[in-house]
């Protein structure tokens, strides 16, 4: 089994982040799991790419992740530069951060390969700006990933944030990976 | 202990274990995640009395370290590319006078152009300073390498430096089986330095020698690394011993036993190669991989013995010698001049363009296919068309090497004018 | 009749009646004719003192040559975020060589002019803090030595900030960076440490040496322009402050700098020969703890329990600035 997510975003969204917690959810579930961004210098506010790795043989190979089964885009400010849904399979996923639908981004048209079912958006940044008082959208995304997928559990996912964050921070964002789980499968979801 | 850790940090613990005496740090990227989580771990008591110095430059860091190993404590520090020549001076000083400093050398290219991304020309270009230079291909392989060079360095009294990707290692976060401290003081025993600055014993270190006995001493250095070759595969062999795993060593084979083309490399592509090996070898390719780990001194026996059999070398270098040609490449041909093997010398992946496995792949087509020159320097992801334009406003003589993509030896001249 | 007299200290400008002022006192800034030498679309983070500053000190530098200088940059955040290829910001003739070597560059490029009679081409060097203080220092006192025709720009915002804000000789003492982190029995950068960079450079007795912060751009031009008018050595040090190392909002850059003027934390004066020749009074002097809460670099000096013996240290140390360069007094200077 081998699993590939690429996570897009700007600098100060928790970009490398969202791919660390991702793999450390995976290790604990006695998955291998690689995580590194696409680097660049220091710069709030820059295009980030994150990749994760997923498999459950040993990784060697740490070129970029070409083909993804997912890609997570966490500003859709980006959804129109060169590359950001390149490679993504045809039975992959895509998951927005828009309080907006699938259908208001144009999300069928600019990925036409995709079930619509693995097309999502999530309103993280609200979500987050409720529960922590800032905007950042990754763990709530997190959330909405393994819920679409499958590829981590959700438990695996909320010990990752708590050991990651801490005491108070852990559990707000433990909270916000669970809210976005919920609206990525059920509740409100809305898809293209 | 398996820890799902960045690469980086992971390094930063095995080096804690190591119980250095001072840790010199300068910052650059990529490296700055090592020096950053060590002074964490000094802060937090986990270092013993270990003094970290945040000095003013690499230079300062080097000079520091030697001062710290001369005054009998283990040194460390880490650098990358222009730091690496920051320091440059100091490094022949450091070897000439077997003071036995570890470094990490987070691979980065040289400027200019400025360039913080992954290639070796760094490390290449430093291959005559008399370090021993080792190359990591994996995070674990990192960890382990660090523990064995501070060993193999006090042994021989030889500084080392331990060469690890940026940024394709040093960020990336997966799993590391971290050894115990238990372990490593198993494989590493307390410094005992061959010349200490004691005033119960003055010595002199650094004096100046002229021509009448110069010779000898580089003579002996040279003798010295030699004895190097053995002194690394003992490393590895006593680590295997305590911490039960096989990293280290000359050099590191994957799928090579029965090989007809095999692909040599250093670093971290290998990871990438050995899926390129697997995907051939299951359409029937009898392909394999040759990893380096031990550059300096240069293994030419091993390599010679390794490719034994092998009747199509492919070297993939990610750093080249500018007027000259291959520099990995070069080396491999050396071991194999009284062999009929046929050497093709790419370079890739400069300044942190990514090899990726499908690069890897239609290269090794290429060459299965006979599209791939064995007598001149290929550059596979060159794009030819962006180069072609920047000679073509230059002036109208573009060479014909241009579009293959390749510089060979009557090339260089028109090339380069 | 009475005529009260109203000052417009407040806000430091004469913003509030600039309609009505004589054009020739407007800065270069506010004029059309800016030569915007560097110009818009460069990749610094919002809210960066660093892009302000030499914005504006690269203007008036251009008014005061008349357009005609050289840049030379050393590596760091300016360099790199004004200078992604196959783009530039940069309208002037620009170089960037290395980190540590902006100054000798800078002395090559003035020795190069001076040999082919071109006295009326200006250099000007631009450094970050490490550039100047830690790997440039070599270069930079080599330059004041030899009394090279450089005007050499340091926009100080405390620490390596390219490399991911890990600590400088321009750190202050208690400020947590990426290696000076409050843990364990730290509370972040250590005291007795760092350089003072503008004293160093007055012991070298150069032509002229003078601190400058973004708060007051007024003042800033006037530095700059005072500093073309002259040859010979000249070191112009400036406080950026930086939001994303400092942890301060992106919007709050102008006034934390100010802050750091009117808590003493930064003394802004004019020397030259190694004398003080004027100083920036404070106007209001602003408690260090007010300045410092403004950052998350120093938030774990407070809170519970924080570090209040620290802050009082911080502030016993900006009263001996305040002392030092006479900052509060009232005797003309």
């Amino acid at each position: 089994m081998t699993f590939e997510v690429r996570f897009h975003g700007r600098g100060g969204q928790g970009v490398v982040t969202a791919a660390e917690l991702l793999s450390i959810a995976a290790f604990s579930q006695g998955l291998r799991a690689l995580a590194f961004p696409s680097f660049g210098s220091e710069r709030t506010g820059a295009p980030v790419v994150s990749y994760c790795r997923i498999d459950d043989r040993p990784i060697r190979a740490h070129d970029p992740v070409s083909e993804p089964q997912a890609v997570v885009v966490q500003d859709p400010t980006l959804l129109h530069l060169p590359g950001v849904l390149d490679g993504l399979t045809d039975d992959g996923y895509l998951l927005v951060n828009s309080s907006g639908s699938p259908a208001s981004l144009g999300l069928a048209e600019l990925a036409p390969q995709l079930q619509p079912r693995h097309v999502v958006t999530v309103a993280a940044t609200d979500l987050a700006r409720t529960a922590l008082g800032r905007p950042l959208p990754n763990t709530a995304l997190l959330g909405a990933l393994a819920g679409l997928t499958g590829v981590v559990g959700l438990a695996s996912l909320q010990a990752a944030i708590r050991e990651r964050f801490g005491a108070v921070a852990g559990d707000l964002n433990a909270g916000l990976a669970e809210q976005g789980l919920v609206l990525a499968t059920g509740g409100s979801r809305r898809h293209a | 202990m398996r820890k799902q850790i960045e690469g980086s940090r992971a390094v930063a613990e095995a080096v804690a274990m190591c119980r250095p005496g001072v840790i010199a740090a300068y910052p650059i990227s990529p490296q700055t995640h090592i020096v950053e989580a060590l002074s964490d771990l000094v802060s937090l008591g986990r270092v013993g009395t270990c003094r970290y110095l945040m000095v003013e430059s690499e230079f300062g860091a080097m000079s520091a370290c030697i001062g710290a190993s001369a005054a009998g404590a283990r040194a460390y520090t880490a650098t990358s590319s222009q730091g690496l020549l920051f320091m440059a001076e100091a490094l022949p000083n450091a070897s000439g006078l077997r003071l036995p400093v570890v470094m990490t050398v987070a691979n980065r290219a040289l400027g200019a152009p400025i360039n913080i991304w992954n290639d070796h020309s760094d490390a290449m270009s430093q291959r005559d300073a008399g370090w021993i230079q080792l190359f990591a291909a994996s995070n674990q392989d990192a960890v382990d390498l660090h523990v064995q060079a501070f060993a193999l360095a006090e042994q021989l009294s030889v500084p080392v430096m331990v060469c690890m990707d940026g940024f394709v290692l040093t960020h990336a976060v997966e799993d590391v089986d971290l050894p115990s401290q238990e372990q490593v003081d198993a494989v590493l025993p307390p410094f005992r330095p061959i010349q200490v600055l004691d005033p119960d014993d003055p010595i002199t270190i650094g004096a100046m020698v002229g021509p009448e006995a110069f010779t000898e001493v580089k003579f002996l250095e040279a003798h010295r690394q030699l004895r190097a070759l053995d002194a690394v595969q003992e490393a590895a062999e006593r680590y295997r011993d305590v911490v039960g795993r096989d990293t280290g060593g000359l050099t590191t084979s994957y799928r090579l036993d029965d090989a007809e083309v095999a692909v040599v490399a250093l670093g971290s592509v290998l990871g990438a190669a050995a899926d390129v090996v697997d995907d051939l070898r299951a359409a029937g390719v009898a392909v394999g991989t040759l990893g380096v780990t031990c550059f300096r001194p240069w293994p030419l026996d091993e390599i010679r013995d390794a490719l034994s059999g092998v009747s199509r070398v492919i070297v993939l270098n990610r750093a080249f010698s500018v007027g000259s040609g291959s520099i990995l490449g070069a080396d491999v041909r050396l071991s194999l001049a009284a062999e009929e093997t046929s050497v093709y010398d790419v370079v890739l992946g400069l300044g942190g363009r990514p090899v990726t496995r499908a690069v890897l792949r239609r290269l090794l087509d290429d060459v299965l296919d006979g599209q791939v020159s064995d007598s001149v320097l290929s550059f596979p992801d060159l794009d030819v068309d962006l180069v072609a334009r920047e000679l073509d406003r230059e002036g109208p003589d573009r060479p014909q090497a241009v579009s293959r993509g390749e510089l060979g030896a009557d090339e260089w001249g028109k090339a380069w004018t | 009749m009475d005529m009260t007299e109203v000052k417009l200290y407040q806000i430091g400008t004469f913003a509030a009646g600039n309609r009505l002022m004589d054009p020739t006192l407007g800065t270069e800034q506010s004029s059309t004719g800016r030569s915007n030498a560097i110009t818009s679309g460069h990749r610094a983070c919002r809210g960066c003192g660093e892009a302000l500053g030499a914005r504006v000190v690269l203007d008036a530098a251009m008014r005061a040559s008349g357009g005609r200088m050289v840049t030379v940059n050393a590596t760091g955040c300016l360099e790199v975020f004004s200078t992604p290829y196959p783009e530039s910001s940069w309208q002037v003739p620009w170089l960037h060589s290395l980190f540590g070597n902006a100054a000798a560059v800078a002395s090559g490029v003035a020795a190069a002019l001076q040999a082919a009679g071109r006295d009326d081409v200006r250099v000007v060097a631009q450094a970050g803090d490490g550039g100047t203080v830690d790997i440039g220092l070599g270069c930079v006192s080599g330059m004041f030595e030899r009394n090279d025709d450089v005007l050499f720009v340091c926009y100080d915002n405390q620490g390596y900030m390219n490399t991911g804000v890990q600590r400088s000789a321009a750190t202050p003492p208690a400020a947590s960076t990426a290696n000076t982190r409050a843990v364990g029995t730290r509370t972040g950068n250590a005291f007795g440490t760092g350089k003072n960079l503008p004293v160093i450079a007055m012991a070298h007795e150069i032509p002229y040496v003078a601190t400058a912060t973004v708060a007051d751009l007024h003042d800033l031009e006037h530095k700059v322009t005072r500093a073309m008018s002259l040859h010979g050595a000249r070191y112009l040090h400036v406080l950026v402050p930086c939001p994303l190392g400092w942890g301060t909002d992106s919007a709050d850059t102008v006034r934390v700098a100010r802050m750091a003027a009117e808590s003493g934390m930064f003394a802004v004066f004019e020397a030259e020969y190694g004398d003080v020749t004027a100083v920036s009074r404070i106007r209001r002097q602003v408690p260090v703890a007010d300045y410092l809460r403004t950052q998350t670099r120093f938030r774990h000096l407070f809170g519970e329990p924080g570090h209040p013996e620290v802050v009082e240290r911080l502030q016993r140390q900006a009263d001996r600035t305040i002392a030092r360069y006479d900052l509060v007094g009232t005797g003309e200077r």
